[in-house]
């Protein structure tokens, strides 16, 4: 029986067991195939001086000259720093936002309440990236909601985005607003399958609110937390180019522009491909090790990881 | 004693939940509301204006007019219905098919399928390659290149996955005792048991669908064929509304150009804001269903 199943002759036996099946899939393989592989092997084009003309085929090899070129260059220090900067950030300030609300929308008694809240909360979400962009750029101008109180106290007539300094607290405030309510549901579910007998063993011992989150709830969700960072760690070297694209310019390119950013204008505005996709190698390259080494830690101290 | 006290500090901290509550809901809706009053507001008053607005000044719909005068805005819009239509269609025929396969008990290959597809959500090419294998099959300027390159997305496919394995093996075991292929099984039973779910994930692509700009930006050449996002991102990020000010007088110009911002704000997140309070449960349940799969 063993022996039927191996080789050709199992592979035979299979297709004709299952053979609709993998009809089935066999359009999600190419596409993945087209769209998801082909462009690891477009990555060869890092080490190469590659032309869209000669294609991967045809381009001269360089090694990796681009690589060495880019840890040489002034620019290399500049956007990795604004890389961690930004994303170090978001980590402290925008990583704990949707616990926090998930905890306190969990307190809340009235049911109606508490959904209104929650439904207006996620409402930033579902709006697009390019309009939420262009409501921050309105509001943070010299005449704008924000921009007129912040240049009244300041005495600086210009855009805020036009000031290096202020691009870190538009992005991250700005990515708070967006994201907290949306991403405190994950944690909300995972407070929903809290043992209710837990919270009734302490009001017995007489805790107060703040002794049980801090004694029961924050424990019980503690794994979604964990898997959460770790996430989040594996991604610290990247820095969404959407956004960043979006708000900065030119003029505050020393504290706005990010390794993706960078990468997107190399290649499409300079037309330096091969520069370009050894950035974003390296760039993938570190991301990777990142999560790995995360998630060994977190697997050797807390026994959660992602696999 | 303190008993009394103990409650006393808990109804403290509810207060305090409760207030920080309003404020955070009223943080997150007022920006939408401040947008929503502009766009019906006079344009030379609303310049004049400083600071908060509680209401409309004046009540006009100039700027409405105004912005749908523009036929950049209209193009844009039906670009979109296209690839929100075609992409949508697209995405969720793959997805089920991958699900229903992934789903699946007693396939050989399924497993190794399986590592084909999860490894792409941590190893990818990167923008350049990207870009360039989308050139090379020859999706540039089409606006077939928004939804092939984004024909599945591996998140969805396995929340639907879960959902597919969900469905219990008793309904399928009768079905195949009557003689259903996987073609029959997959359409009589697994989809129209898994509605739900598959509306969630309709929903989600919906949404990307028509939140997306970067592609376009990347692939399309002809201003015709623009989608909404970018003909927005034109004028919110460009700020180049003089397409949209040609009839205005001079003076006029540039005050009129403020408040068509506002209203082209309202007019492109309109459809998004009226069905989502009667979708916004679904798109949890689908979080939900996520978080299960851990």
């Amino acid at each position: 029986m063993q022996n039927i199943d191996r080789g050709f002759a199992g592979m035979k036996k299979e297709f004709k067991k299952n053979g609709v099946l993998y009809l089935i899939v066999l359009p999600v393989i190419i596409y993945y195939f087209i769209f998801h592989y082909m462009p690891l092997y477009g990555l060869l084009m890092a080490f190469q001086d590659f032309s869209p003309r000669r294609g991967i085929m045809g381009s001269e090899w360089v090694g990796l000259t681009h690589f060495i070129n880019f840890f040489k260059s002034p620019d290399c220090a500049r956007i990795v720093t604004n890389t961690l900067r930004i994303s170090l950030s978001c980590l402290l300030f925008e990583f704990p936002a949707p616990i926090i609300m998930a905890i306190l929308i969990n307190e809340l008694n009235g049911k109606y309440f508490k959904r209104t809240i929650q439904t207006i909360s996620y409402l930033p979400h579902f709006i697009s990236l390019v309009v939420i962009c262009g409501m921050i750029k309105t509001f943070v101008e010299a005449d704008g909601i924000i921009g007129g109180v912040f240049s009244q106290i300041t005495g600086n007539g210009s855009s805020m985005l036009s000031q290096s300094k202020m691009f870190l607290p538009i992005y991250v405030i700005s990515n708070i607003w967006q994201s907290m309510g949306w991403e405190s549901i994950i944690y909300l579910a995972a407070l929903m399958n809290i043992d209710p007998q837990l919270y009734e063993a302490a009001d017995i011992d007489g805790a107060g609110k703040l002794a049980k989150i801090w004694k029961i709830t924050l424990p019980s969700i503690a794994m979604t937390i964990v898997t959460m960072f770790i996430l989040r760690v594996g991604k610290i070297m990247s820095v969404g180019y959407e956004k960043i694209i979006l708000l900065y310019n030119p003029a505050i390119y020393d504290k706005s522009d990010v390794i993706s950013s960078f990468v997107f204008r190399i290649g499409f505005t300079n037309q330096n491909w091969s520069y370009s996709a050894a950035i974003g190698l390296f760039n993938s390259v570190v991301n990777m090790i990142l999560l790995l080494v995360t998630n060994t830690i977190s697997k050797k101290m807390t026994d959660t990881g992602l696999w | 004693m303190n008993k009394i006290k103990r409650s006393v500090g808990d109804r403290a901290f509810d207060t305090f939940n409760i207030i920080l509550q309003i404020a955070i809901a009223i943080v997150m809706i007022y920006p939408m509301l401040y947008v929503l009053f502009a766009s019906f507001s006079d344009p030379m008053a609303f310049v004049a204006h400083k600071g908060v607005l509680w209401h409309s000044i004046g009540f006009t719909f100039n700027s409405y007019k105004a912005a749908f005068e523009n036929p950049m805005l209209l193009k844009g819009y039906s670009n979109t219905l296209f690839v929100l239509v075609f992409g949508v269609t697209v995405n969720i025929i793959m997805t089920i098919c991958g699900a229903y396969f992934l789903s699946r008990k007693n396939v050989k290959y399924q497993k190794i399928i399986s590592i084909y597809i999860i490894i792409t959500m941590f190893l990818n090419g990167g923008m350049i390659p990207f870009y360039f294998v989308v050139k090379s099959v020859g999706l540039e300027n089409s606006l077939w290149s928004l939804i092939l390159p984004t024909a599945v997305n591996t998140f969805n496919l396995m929340i639907l996955r879960v959902a597919f394995a969900s469905v219990p093996d008793s309904l399928e075991e009768s079905a195949k005792l009557d003689g259903a292929n996987h073609l029959t099984i997959m359409l009589r039973i697994v989809l129209p048991v898994s509605k739900a779910s598959i509306a969630v994930i309709v929903l989600y692509y919906a949404v990307a669908n028509w939140n997306a700009w970067f592609n376009a930006m990347l692939f399309l050449i002809d201003r015709p064929k623009y989608p909404l996002q970018l003909v927005l991102r034109e004028i919110l990020i460009n700020n180049d509304t003089s397409s949209m000010t040609g009839g205005a007088e001079v003076g006029e110009l540039e005050f009129v150009g403020e408040t068509i911002k506002y209203a082209i704000i309202i007019i492109s997140t309109l459809p998004i804001l009226c069905l989502y309070p009667f979708i916004q449960k679904y798109f949890t349940k689908g979080v939900m269903i996520g978080a299960v799969k851990g």
